[in-house]
């Protein structure tokens, strides 16, 4: 590979048009190579840095690979118990209405052990914000099926894939709260590309955003990869991704609020 | 015509060797190194200049590795 | 100036938490508890002092919008009854574990399981020794009556916040429900979120460029760090035995025989005592008003003036362990304990008296 030179007229501050935002703290990711949840906190961080309202964000953490997100988002945060954010973020707006306040969290926390937290603040219609990353999998406890594993999909609790006649069927909690008065936009993206990263960005935007108009709950859900617990690389992953997992779980809004 | 001259840096020890950035890029201007960073990753690194600078790389990379810079150039 | 009602128990204890300056309630209804959400919400406290007050979907949920409220230095609190308490344990030793302010309420009803609605002591275990997972203890109030519902309220914040821990006040069933009359502290304000930034500077509030991002979390991953938090956890629970120890003690000086009761059985022993000393027996009570932290000091000092010790509780025994620790085998311990909703009468115990410590 002939050897590269970079050209440093190029190379200039002032012309510096991408750089890692300072809502990320400097600590490595304790992410698995590949894995979409460090581009989720990136645009969530880009987002809450444009929009100036790092002094008034609170983000609470879940119980999961995203437990440390913590350490990584450069805001004022809480770790809440498994499944539970929605109800402490709850108790979190509920006493300072004028922040912003989020959760963040992955299929096993939203899905399944907190499913009633989820559905009750989306039913309050909560102004808060949800993120949800959907990877299909209980990734932090090595890979064990979750709510939205898909039928016939293996992991270490579905060694031979999931049967749903004993074992349930995935569950498609973004559509099922977006049928709550409470919820006024819901929508489903991903970071797996570069136009993906950027519409995802705009939706997380937008659902930050929704929470001056005092109008409800804004859902973001963002399917993701699991190449530890899906055993792929990382590239492989979001390929199947789009093969398996878009079918099931579409892209797209689901529910639009039109007030700007 | 005036014309886009981009450059990509890496920041070798944050990058994990995942290789999402190098399907995004239109100009095929990434691969994988031969050396490894601390934690024993390939890490990526720019292999020609046909970077345009239009941060596709950056946008995807999961660990916030890449910074982009971009010239316009009246050639 | 002080206001003087005649309310219930758990009344009482909602408008003292008003008064008290409470920011938030997060409940669920059960029985015998539930007048302490309904009288909330019939306050409308959000248009009297701006205070929060919400149903949750359930007591998971509850006590974690307290964990939300209270890492934002906030005065929250949640009331419940055994059951709801059992659900709420996980979330109390998350709160216990990042040091967070909050006030809970347990009003004791029998159990195991569903049990009944009728009052009860049976939750001594869970409330001192801890019901969560993890070394760490919640500072434990036990009203007597109306009037310390109301006490424990305002006084219950102020403990929470002095410490950064839970403060729990175990009642039960009998005293939540009873009427007597209360005098009511005058309101005092909420706190301002200067006040917070100030006072809490620890608070998740908002990350202001002066200083670094707050985390409030139980969770570390590396032992040697875990350990030396859990180090300085036990740090603070030897302080607040050293300096929070609350109890009354009432016609010990000659007592030749001594009840040791809180609560409900406090005050039945009351009476107890009368009949006993009518007949020549002199007995006295000692009522632990902190059951975290145990007056273990005074239980083994009383040992040096009476032959024997009776525990009266609405339970199968579960304060006698800490009153025989305390004691060390140099006097008679007995328990004499009627459950499952029972109450026992002053008779009863005077009998128990008799047959268990002064015949036996």
């Amino acid at each position: 590979m002939a050897e590269f030179k970079t050209n440093p007229e190029i190379l200039q501050p002032e012309n510096q048009v991408y750089k890692r935002t300072e809502l990320l703290t400097d600590k490595a990711l304790s992410y698995c190579p590949g894995c979409g949840h460090g581009t989720a906190h990136r645009i969530i961080m880009e987002s809450i840095e444009e929009m100036g309202i790092q002094s008034e964000t609170i983000g609470i953490a879940p119980v999961g690979c995203s437990v440390l997100a913590y350490e990584f988002m450069n805001i004022d945060m809480q770790q809440a118990a498994h499944g539970r954010a929605p109800a402490v973020a709850t108790g979190v707006k509920r006493l300072f209405p004028e922040k912003f306040v989020f959760t963040y969290q992955g299929d096993g926390d939203l899905a399944a052990i907190g499913t009633a937290e989820t559905i009750h603040a989306c039913n309050r219609g909560e102004n808060i914000t949800i993120f949800f990353i959907n990877n299909g999998i209980y990734g932090m406890t090595g890979g064990q099926m979750a709510p939205t594993t898909l039928a016939g999909m293996k992991s270490s609790t579905s060694p031979y894939g999931r049967d749903t006649a004993t074992m349930g069927n995935p569950l498609k909690i973004t559509e099922l709260i977006a049928n709550l008065p409470g919820t006024i936009y819901v929508t489903r993206q991903s970071v797996h590309t570069p136009a993906a990263v950027r519409k995802a960005k705009k939706a997380v935007r937008k659902a930050l955003e929704n929470q001056k108009l005092k109008k409800g709950l804004s859902f973001v859900e963002i399917v993701s990869n699991c190449n530890s617990g899906w055993k792929m690389t990382p590239r492989q992953s979001n390929d199947w991704m789009v093969e398996n997992m878009f079918p099931f779980y579409p892209m797209g809004d689901i529910k639009v609020n039109d007030d700007k | 015509m005036a014309k886009n001259k981009g450059e990509i840096v890496v920041d070798i020890e944050r990058c994990k060797g995942c290789e999402v950035c190098i399907p995004a890029c239109p100009e095929e201007v990434i691969a994988m190194a031969k050396h490894v960073n601390r934690k024993g990753y390939h890490y990526a690194m720019p292999t020609n200049d046909a970077c345009t600078g239009c941060t596709n790389c950056a946008v995807v990379c999961p660990d916030g590795a890449i910074t982009v810079y971009r010239k316009k150039f009246n050639d | 100036m002080k206001e003087l009602r005649l309310m219930k128990g758990n009344e009482a204890f909602a408008e003292a938490a008003i008064r008290a300056g409470a920011d938030g309630y997060f409940g669920y209804p059960i029985t015998p508890q539930s007048e302490v959400m309904e009288y909330l919400m019939a306050q409308k406290t959000h248009e009297r002092t701006g205070m929060i007050t919400l149903q949750a979907e359930s007591e998971v949920a509850a006590i974690n919008m307290v964990y939300g409220g209270a890492s934002c230095g906030k005065r929250v609190l949640t009331s419940s009854s055994s059951p709801g308490m059992s659900l709420k344990q996980e979330g109390i030793s998350y709160i216990a574990g990042a040091e967070l302010p909050c006030l809970l309420l347990n009003v004791v009803r029998g159990g195991p399981g569903l049990g009944t609605i009728q009052p009860s002591q049976s939750d001594y275990f869970q409330s001192t020794k801890g019901g969560g997972h993890g070394d760490y203890r919640l500072i434990v109030l036990a009203p007597a009556s109306v009037q310390e519902m109301a006490d424990f309220a305002g006084l219950g914040f102020d403990l929470a916040f002095k410490y950064r821990n839970p403060v729990l006040v175990l009642s039960d069933g009998a005293i939540g429900q009873m009427m007597e009359k209360v005098e009511l502290d005058v309101q005092r304000p909420r706190f301002t979120e200067d006040e917070i930034r100030k006072n809490s500077p620890w608070a998740t509030i908002g990350k202001t460029p002066d200083r670094e991002h707050n985390i409030i979390t139980s969770l570390d991953l590396e032992s040697i760090k875990m350990e030396q938090h859990n180090h300085s956890l036990q740090a603070k629970y030897r302080l607040i035995e050293e300096n929070e120890v609350r109890y009354e003690k009432i016609n010990c000086e000659d007592a030749d025989y001594a009840f040791i009761a809180y609560g409900t059985s406090a005050r039945i022993c009351q009476k107890a005592i009368e009949i006993a000393r009518a007949e020549g027996i002199k007995v006295g009570l000692m009522r632990p008003i902190t059951l975290f932290p145990f007056p273990s000091k005074v239980v083994k000092e009383m040992t040096t003036r009476v032959k024997g010790i009776l525990c009266v509780e609405m339970s199968a025994g579960q304060m006698v362990e800490d009153v025989r620790l305390a004691v060390e085998g140099r006097v008679k311990v007995e328990h004499f304990g009627r459950y499952g909703g029972i109450v026992h009468s002053p008779s009863e115990i005077v009998d128990a008296l008799k047959k268990q410590i002064i015949g036996g």
